[in-house]
C-alpha cells in the first residue's frame, strides 16, 4: 500500500523544509495556485470522498464548499491541532515528523474557501510540536510559500500558530474558535455554523491535522485516484492509534476498512502478555462506546462501527485484556470527562461529576443496590440533552460499559471487590 | 511590577500578528507566565490593560485553562498522565512511586521548591504509556528504574 501520510516521518530530519522539498513536497500548492480555481479545488476534494478525520467524518469538500463565495468578510482557515481524546496520538506524528505536509495542506485549503489568514491551533501541552511547527512555519514564510503574492499568483496568507492552554474542550470546533479569540473555551450553540459565523464573526473552516495532511496527495494525483482507496464511503488510508494491552503499540497508517482483528493481532502483534486474553476493545477513542472481544472483526470505517454500535472517532484503539476491571475502567474514562465538562450545560456538569461519584464508590466497594441502574439512568439523561458532543461522549462509554459488562458492576456492589 | 522594553516590543508584535486585541491574551499570558514562572494579580492587570477586557475576563481565562499557574509552584512541574491508556500501563504505581520518594500528594510542592506534582488528563503519547511530563519535555514508556533515573538527572 502507498503511504500517504506516513510516507516521509522516517527519513532523517523530516521535519525540514529541504527534506520535505527533495521529496517532492510543495509541489501540489502550485499546480493548486498555479492551474486550479478554488472551486476546482473544491471540486477535487469532493471526488476523493473524504471524511474528516477529527472524530465526526463529515465529508470534507462539503465543508470547505459551505464557506461563502462572494462575501466581503475575511475569511479564516483553522487547523485543529488540539489532539487530546485518550488514546489518540496521531497528529502528533505529523506535526513533529513532517510539519510541511500539514502547511502545504493547510495553503492550499485557505486558497479553496479564500482565506487570508489561517490559524493552527495546537494543544499546549505540545511543547516540542509547537517549537517544530514554529520553525517550520518560518521556513515556509521564507521561501515564499507564505506571505504576501505567494509565487507570483496573487495569493496572500497568513499563518498564526496559536496555542492553547489545556482544556480538552476546545477540540469541539467552537469552544476552539471562542479561545482564539481569546476567551474561556466555551462551546457555542450550533447553527449558526463556522462556516458562516465563525472567528471574529466571520466565515471559518475547521479541520483537523491528519485530514488537512490529505489534501496534497489528493491535488497531486487526483481525487479519483483517492477514492479508489478503502471503501465505499470510507476513503482513504487512517491514522490507527494502537495503545493498551498490545505488544507494538504506535501509529499505523492503513486504509479504512481494515479488520479491526488483523490490526490488534497482525500489525499491533496482539495481546501484550502472552496468557492473557482480550477483554474489550475501544475503537475510537474514550468517548465511543466499547467493543467486546467477540466484535473484533468489525471493520474498522465510519458506516461498519456505527452499524456495530459504536463509532471510528479518532481511530483511538485501547485495548484491554482480561486482567482489566471493567467498573475501573469506566471510572477512568469517566473521571476524564467530569474534569473536562466545559460546566456550561446542567446535564453534563452534574451529570458528569455524578456518575464518577458513583463509579468511585463502586471502585472503592461503597457500591449500593441500585448504583448499576442509577448510573446508567443518569448516563441516559445527559446523552443528547446538551449544547456540545462532550455529554454523549461523557454518557456513551458508561452507557455502553454498563450494557455489555453489567455482571462485573453488579459484582463489585454485592461483593465489595473486583471480579477480576 | 514591569517587563523589559525587549517584552514590551514582542507583545506589541503579537497585537499587530492578530486580527482583534482580545485574542492577544493566550499568547500574551504564555509570555508573562513564562518571564515570571507563575501569573500574579498584578501579571493578569497587566494583561488585562494590554488586551483591552476587564479583569474579571482575566480571572476567568485564567481559572478556566489549567496551564496558567495562578501560584508559585517548583522549578519542575511533574505531570504524570493517569488515563486509561496509561493506566493501563501502570501509571498508578509510577505515581505512588513519585509521591512516596518526594514526600508531597498530588498538588503538592516539595518544601525546597524543587518539584510540583500532578496530575493530568491525556497527554497524547498514549503509544508510549505510561508517561509523564516535566516542564517543557515528555518521558515515555517509563517504570519505576526510569522514574528515579530522570528524578536523580534533574539538577
Ligand atoms: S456538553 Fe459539557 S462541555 Fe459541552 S457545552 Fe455543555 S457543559 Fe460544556
Amino acid at each position: 500500500m502507498e503511504l500517504i501520510l506516513t510516507k516521509n516521518i522516517h527519513k532523517l530530519n523530516s521535519e525540514s523544509i529541504d527534506v520535505y522539498l527533495s521529496g517532492g513536497g510543495y509541489r501540489s500548492h502550485e499546480k493548486a495556485l498555479k492551474t486550479m480555481t478554488p472551486d476546482q479545488v473544491i471540486e477535487e476534494v469532493k471526488k476523493s470522498g473524504i471524511r474528516g478525520r477529527g472524530g465526526a467524518g463529515f465529508p470534507m469538500g462539503g465543508k470547505w464548499g459551505f464557506v461563502p463565495k462572494d462575501d466581503s468578510r475575511p475569511h479564516y482557515m483553522v487547523c485543529n491541532a488540539d489532539e487530546s481524546e485518550p488514546g489518540t496520538f496521531k497528529d502528533r506524528i505529523i506535526i513533529e515528523k513532517d510539519p510541511h505536509l500539514l502547511i502545504e495542506g493547510i495553503i492550499i485549503g485557505s486558497y479553496a474557501i479564500r482565506a487570508h489568514l489561517a490559524f493552527i491551533y495546537i494543544r499546549g501541552e505540545y511543547v516540542h510540536g509547537y517549537n517544530i511547527l514554529k520553525k517550520a512555519i518560518a521556513e515556509t514564510y521564507d521561501k515564499g510559500f507564505l506571505g504576501k503574492n505567494i509565487l507570483g499568483t496573487g495569493f496572500n496568507l497568513d499563518l498564526i500558530l496559536h496555542r492553547g492552554a489545556g482544556a480538552y474542550i476546545c477540540g469541539e470546533e467552537t469552544a476552539l474558535m471562542d479561545s482564539i479569540e481569546g476567551k474561556r473555551g466555551n462551546p457555542r450553540l450550533k447553527p449558526p455554523f463556522p462556516a458562516q459565523i465563525g472567528i471574529f464573526k466571520n466565515p471559518t473552516n475547521i479541520n483537523n491535522v491528519e485530514t488537512l495532511a490529505n489534501v496534497p496527495a489528493i491535488i497531486e494525483k487526483g481525487g479519483e485516484w483517492y477514492s479508489k482507496i478503502g471503501r465505499a464511503n470510507n476513503t482513504g488510508t487512517k491514522l490507527y492509534c494502537l495503545s493498551g494491552h498490545i505488544k507494538r503499540p504506535g501509529v499505523y497508517e492503513l486504509p479504512l476498512g481494515i479488520p479491526l482483528r488483523e490490526l490488534i493481532y497482525n500489525h499491533g502483534g496482539g495481546m501484550l502478555q502472552d496468557d492473557r486474553k482480550l477483554k474489550a476493545v475501544i475503537p475510537g477513542g474514550s468517548s465511543v462506546p466499547v467493543l467486546t472481544a467477540d466484535q473484533v472483526d468489525v471493520l474498522m470505517d465510519f458506516d461498519s462501527l456505527q452499524a456495530a454500535g459504536s463509532m471510528l472517532g479518532s481511530a483511538g484503539i485501547i485495548v484491554m485484556d482480561d486482567s482489566v476491571c471493567m467498573v475501573k475502567a469506566t471510572h477512568r474514562i469517566t473521571k476524564f470527562y467530569a474534569h473536562e465538562s466545559c460546566g456550561q450545560c446542567t446535564p453534563c456538569r452534574e451529570g458528569t461529576g455524578w456518575m464518577e461519584k458513583l463509579l468511585r464508590r463502586m471502585e472503592a466497594g461503597r457500591g449500593e443496590n441500585g448504583d448499576t441502574e442509577l448510573l446508567y439512568d443518569v448516563a441516559q439523561n445527559i446523552l443528547g440533552n446538551t449544547i456540545c458532543p462532550l455529554g454523549d461522549a461523557a454518557a456513551m462509554p458508561v452507557m455502553s460499559f454498563v450494557e455489555k459488562f453489567r455482571e462485573e458492576f453488579e459484582f463489585h456492589i454485592s461483593n465489595k471487590r473486583c471480579m477480576v | 511590577m514591569s517587563f523589559s522594553p525587549e517584552f514590551e516590543r514582542k507583545v506589541g508584535d503579537i497585537i499587530r500578528e492578530y486580527p482583534n486585541r482580545e485574542a492577544i491574551l493566550l499568547p500574551l499570558l504564555y509570555m508573562i507566565q513564562s518571564e515570571r514562572g507563575f501569573l500574579s494579580k498584578e501579571d493578569e492587570l497587566y494583561a488585562a490593560e494590554k488586551a483591552g477586557v476587564s479583569p474579571a475576563w482575566i480571572r476567568g481565562v485564567v481559572t478556566f485553562y489549567t496551564m496558567f499557574q495562578g501560584k508559585e509552584i517548583g522549578k519542575y512541574l511533574i505531570q504524570v498522565c493517569t488515563t486509561l491508556s496509561c493506566f493501563l500501563r501502570g501509571s498508578d504505581s509510577i505515581l505512588e512511586h513519585i509521591k512516596q520518594r518526594l514526600g508531597i500528594d498530588v498538588g503538592g510542592t516539595t518544601p525546597d521548591k524543587k518539584f510540583t506534582l500532578v496530575t493530568v488528563e491525556c497527554l497524547g503519547s498514549c503509544g508510549t504509556a505510561p508517561v509523564m511530563q516535566i516542564n517543557d519535555d515528555y518521558y515515555e514508556d517509563l517504570d519505576i528504574e526510569k522514574v528515579d533515573e530522570i528524578l536523580n538527572s534533574l539538577p
